[in-house]
């Protein structure tokens, strides 16, 4: 068989040398590797104050868009839950009204939009299926809650802040995403 | 007459009575912290960083600790014998403790005139004292075992009884070699000495490294820790215990350890004796009360090494199986002390001749 390395030892079993019987050199070779792990730099880090940078392909919690005006992008086509293994995404469309042209692109909208986190996979096949790039996956993760009602997300909890009406919250939250469709 | 004998006995009883109270006390705020010492230096050796969100450097993370043992649901069970299951923790608690009244912590210190010895009893068979002592710290985890009524804890017990008992003949034959040269049971007679002349790990290597071993053995710590081995037995002897009772556990064995890196730092590294400095000069420039001081300071630096050193092995060296305990007991150290004890008295006679 062919390896993969060349760090693989071949076992021999042999009975023990005196030396070696005695276990103490072992045991002290044993204690010098340890006591050098004490001056070694940490592997993890203090987490809430510390955070590790994400993967730009990181998939986190579902985000439905706004366009630059402010108008969501979602049509309520059914894509997205058809797509989603996990069956995860109900909704439910509405025609729009003469008087709502600010507020959804175009004439079909999504009146309700729920996703299960507990049931999602986070595997992001919702913003791969998306037409209107509506939906996609942000960069931080579903927090932890008490009941299981609270983890079905409904349009609130998704939509994305007003681009026009409150422009910091909506560059937070989009930020990381610009910088990551440019790469 | 009479009256002054009253007075001055009272007052040797209110001085041990306040030394047996710091002593205990002490030996209890060390353990607390070998408690967090432990978590931590696990920790660097694992490449973590340990508890550190109580206080600063996670310094309150053993009283959090302590606090949450206290505040955890008291459960006896039925089955239990409920006599024995609170004797079990108290007892080895109680015997983690005794062992401190005959180290020597110090020579003496001075106060309003008053020599105070620093050695709560100084016995004059002290190291048959410590070892009829540890050999009761078996009942705490045999009766604990045994009144839990749960399979997991009698194997437990049953183990720790049988491993204690074993490697205590190791750890009494390792001493009498050292005892051969000493000529004394005394620990304040054996520390004066050492303080004269030069350690006993100097004339005693073989013994003390024998010594150390049993130690470990004793304290059931690993490599040694087969009656709490949870892998095998889920918990081991302090499986049923819930809150305080088993705080008290698990912390004495933390005083077990406190108190047998004082033991061993008594008897083989010279004990309250600061390494290349003459006391007898010193209590002259400095006084009697700062020369104690610095002594103790000197004692609790080799204890402290003897603790990390207990840390330092625990998380480096993987549990012995069974039969391998009983064989490096019965068929390495008690034929290797008993070499030892032979070598000792060949060389003691062809010195004196």
């Amino acid at each position: 068989m062919e390896r993969l390395t060349n760090r693989a030892k071949v076992m021999e079993q042999k009975p023990m040398s005196f030396m070696e019987s005695l276990y103490l050199p072992a045991i002290f070779k044993g204690m010098a590797i340890t006591f050098m792990h004490l001056f070694k730099k940490k592997a993890t880090i203090n987490y809430p104050e510390q955070q590790r940078p994400f993967s730009p392909v990181f998939r986190g919690l579902h985000v439905l868009n706004r366009d630059e005006e402010g108008r969501e992008n979602c049509t309520a086509c059914g894509l997205c839950a058809v797509a989603c293994p996990a069956e995860a995404i109900t909704m439910e469309a509405a025609e729009r009204k003469s008087n709502e042209e600010h507020l959804y692109r175009e004439e079909k909208y999504a009146a309700k939009y729920e996703i299960n986190m507990l049931r999602c996979i986070f595997c992001g096949l919702c913003e791969e299926a998306c037409p209107k790039d509506a939906i996609y996956l942000s960069e931080t993760f579903a927090p932890s809650s008490f009941t299981r009602k609270s983890f079905i997300y409904s349009k609130d909890e998704l939509l994305i802040p007003h681009p026009v009406n409150e422009p910091e919250k909506f560059a937070a939250a989009k930020g990381a995403r610009e910088a990551r469709q440019k790469n | 007459m009479m009256t002054l004998l009253f007075t001055m006995d009272l007052m040797l009883v209110l001085e041990k009575f306040l030394l047996i109270g710091a002593v205990i006390s002490f030996a209890l705020v060390v353990a607390m912290y070998t408690t967090y010492a432990e978590r931590k230096i696990a920790a660097w050796m694992q490449d973590r960083r340990g508890p550190n969100r109580a206080g600063p450097f996670g310094l309150l993370q053993p009283v959090a600790d302590g606090v949450k043992l206290f505040f955890k649901e008291e459960i006896i069970p039925l089955a239990s014998n409920r006599f024995l299951f609170v004797l079990g923790p108290a007892l080895a608690m109680i015997t983690a403790m005794l062992t401190s009244a005959v180290i020597p912590w110090g020579e003496y210190i001075e106060i309003l005139g008053r020599k105070i010895s620093l050695q709560i009893a100084d016995v004059n068979i002290g190291i048959l004292y410590v070892f009829g002592v540890v050999s009761m710290g078996v009942y705490g985890i045999m009766i604990g075992g045994w009144a839990s009524n749960n399979k997991f804890s009698l194997l437990a017990a049953v183990r720790g009884a049988s491993q204690i008992i074993s490697y205590e003949l190791a750890m009494g034959l390792s001493l009498i070699s050292l005892l051969m040269m000493t000529g004394s049971l005394s620990l304040k007679t054996i520390v004066e000495q050492q303080m004269n002349g030069s350690w006993n790990i100097i004339y005693q290597p073989l013994g003390f490294l024998i010594f150390i071993i049993c130690v470990f053995a004793e304290c059931n710590r690993t490599p040694f820790d087969l009656p709490e081995a949870e892998n095998e037995l889920n918990f081991g002897y302090h499986q049923e215990y819930s809150s305080m009772k088993l705080g008290l556990y698990l912390f004495s064995e933390y005083v077990n350890m406190f108190i047998s890196s004082a033991v061993m730092a008594t008897l083989f590294f010279g004990g309250y004796d600061i390494p290349f400095v003459d006391e007898t000069a010193l209590t002259a420039s400095l006084g009697a009360n700062l020369t104690a001081l610095f002594c103790f300071l000197a004692l609790f630096a080799k204890v402290l090494f003897f603790l990390f050193v207990f840390i330092w092995v625990r998380w480096t060296i993987p549990r012995f199986r069974y039969d391998q305990l009983m064989d490096l007991g019965w068929k390495k150290l008690i034929p290797l002390a008993l070499a030892n004890m032979i070598i000792t008295a060949v060389v003691m006679l062809l010195i004196k001749n």
